[in-house]
């Protein structure tokens, strides 16, 4: 691990399923403690840049390094990867056959070894935190969306990941549900978190983000400060993409 | 908003018709079911009672003495199915999880043990156990490699020889119902293959076909009964001796009650649990 480099850097991201071209070629450097907001139409790339990131999904092409280390390099041991990288899903893919709390520390025993006591005790923290630790004996499916959601964020960083990638986190969830979600984000960021999120909350994205990236067919077409990108684009893609979401809602 | 006791005291005269016409329904269906029960149970007796054979019928499978008389004979006999069954059960879980797991991997380095899984299920699901129980029963001793085996292991592998290829492929159906992004939530938290299998996706994929599992366990237990093809000294063989002795069948069908006996808790386990499971799932859908 190199501790001067950025902590994801991207150069010539290349993929494809089958004959459709996803992402045709992304740079891009996201440094520590910073929030970077991908935003894009639907079929853009934004998930599956995420995916890519966390080898989920393999690369045509270009190199993906974390903290400098070249993450795309087939002799890397990928599980060592993915526990440096905290992930969150748009449908939070909790495991429901299993307590809240072993969700949440789940990664920290297995993985990290942690004592189940020792793990716990940090869960329950962290659960504390959020205000749903009497959930903790819970089933998933005993939560609303919204504390699910936040649950998922908490498996995601108990295991002190240096990336968080958040994957589209409130588009599944009912309006109501989105503030107590992106008000926990929003505590990340200024736990210093360094944060990767693709988002349809242009809003959250203007308050929380330090930067946004507009994506359009596979390529970065803006990026820039969020007053910039979402305020006074300079590309005439971005103009239209915000112009029609605009007029929808 | 109504208080809820007031709200039950005042039924309005409108319900009550209701409640009545209801009450009145279900003591009709009653009646018509018992009535019908006995108009079917008097035909029976009727068709058999005026049948030629029934006497002798009656005395070769259903005489009391001779059931009690082969009791003791066949209920040592069930202990031996049960052993059996006992063992069957155990091996059919780890080679049926094996096979499972292994049709499911889509590495390029397992082809040769996907192939021969694949053909391992699809050719002992198509062979009868009978089959099956001839050719290993009496080929395997035959080879003469392990000296005398004991019938009754013989009889317990080739009956988990043929289940574990049912079973295993009920666990794959389980394993491939789960949906993929609970594996990408398991490796993006950095678990490997293996645990991501064992931790997330098979505890899943299992209570997933736990009817499916108990309904083929109940099947199993009555396909221990064919052991006795091969050798082994079980309820039915003891009951073809004592059929031997006194030439009367009766003890087959204490052996016959026996296995239902046997079998009969675990059937309304699985009736039970699938309508607890169709119950909770319906629940869900209300919410």
């Amino acid at each position: 691990m190199n501790p001067g480099a950025p902590v994801l850097q991207l150069a010539g991201i290349r993929k494809s399923f089958g004959p459709n071209q996803v992402l045709r070629g992304i740079d891009l450097t996201v440094h520590e403690h910073e929030v970077v907001a991908v935003i894009g139409a639907s079929g853009s790339g934004k998930s599956t840049l995420m995916r890519a990131i966390n080898l989920l999904e393999r690369v045509d092409d270009g190199q993906i390094f974390l903290s400098g280390q070249d993450i795309s390099d087939p002799r890397v041991k990928e599980d060592l990867v993915r526990a440096q990288i905290g992930v969150v899903f748009q449908h939070y893919n909790l495991f429901p056959h299993m307590t809240v709390l072993n969700n949440v520390t789940l990664a920290s025993r297995v993985v990290r070894k942690l004592s189940r006591e020792e793990a716990e005790a940090r869960g329950m923290e962290l659960l504390t935190r959020i205000g749903i630790a009497e959930k903790a004996k819970k089933y998933p499916d005993q939560l609303s969306g919204g504390q699910q959601q936040r649950v998922a964020i908490v498996r995601a960083i108990l295991s002190d990941p240096i990336l968080l990638l958040l994957d589209e986190i409130t588009s599944a969830l009912d309006p109501q549900l989105v503030g107590e979600v992106l008000d926990l984000v929003m505590e990340l960021k200024l736990a210093g978190k360094t944060i990767l999120m693709a988002t349809h909350e242009m809003e959250f994205a203007r308050r929380a983000a330090d930067r946004v990236i507009f994506l359009h067919e596979g390529r970065i077409a803006e990026d820039g400060p969020p007053a910039q990108v979402l305020g006074n684009p300079q590309q005439q893609v971005t103009r239209d993409f915000l112009s029609r979401l605009y007029n929808f809602s | 908003m109504f208080n809820e006791r007031e709200h039950e005291r005042f039924i309005s005269p409108i319900e009550l018709q209701r409640r009545e016409y209801r009450r009145m329904k279900t003591v009709r269906s009653v009646l018509i079911s018992c009535a019908s029960f006995l108009v079917f149970s008097f035909l029976i007796w009727w068709i058999l009672s005026r049948s030629e054979g029934w006497e002798l019928v009656r005395k070769m499978y259903f005489d009391p003495k001779h059931l009690v008389a082969s009791a003791p004979q066949v209920f040592k006999g069930i202990l031996v199915n049960l052993k059996i069954l006992g063992a069957a059960l155990v091996g059919t879980a780890v080679l049926s999880t094996l096979l499972a797991i292994t049709r499911t991997t889509k590495s390029a380095a397992l082809f040769p043990l996907r192939l021969v899984s694949l053909l391992y299920t699809s050719i002992f699901r198509g062979l009868p156990m009978i089959v099956v129980l001839y050719l290993i029963g009496f080929g395997i001793p035959g080879l003469n490699i392990f000296g005398r085996i004991d019938k009754n292991l013989i009889g317990g592998i080739c009956i988990t020889l043929v289940y574990s290829a049912y079973v295993a492929e009920v666990l794959r159906a389980g394993i491939e119902a789960i949906h993929p992004s609970q594996r990408a939530a398991a490796r993006s938290l950095g678990l490997s293959h293996t645990q991501t299998l064992r931790i997330v996706i098979l505890p899943q994929a299992i209570r997933k076909v736990v009817p499916a599992l108990m309904n083929d366990f109940v099947a199993m237990q009555k396909d221990v009964g064919l052991v006795s093809v091969v050798g082994a000294v079980d309820a039915v063989r003891q009951a073809g001796i004592y059929t031997a002795k006194t030439f009367n069948y009766s003890s087959y069908v204490f052996a016959g009650l026996m296995f239902i006996c046997m079998s009969l808790p675990f059937v309304l386990l699985t009736d039970w649990y699938a309508a607890k499971v169709r119950r909770r799932e319906q629940m869900e859908g209300a919410v």
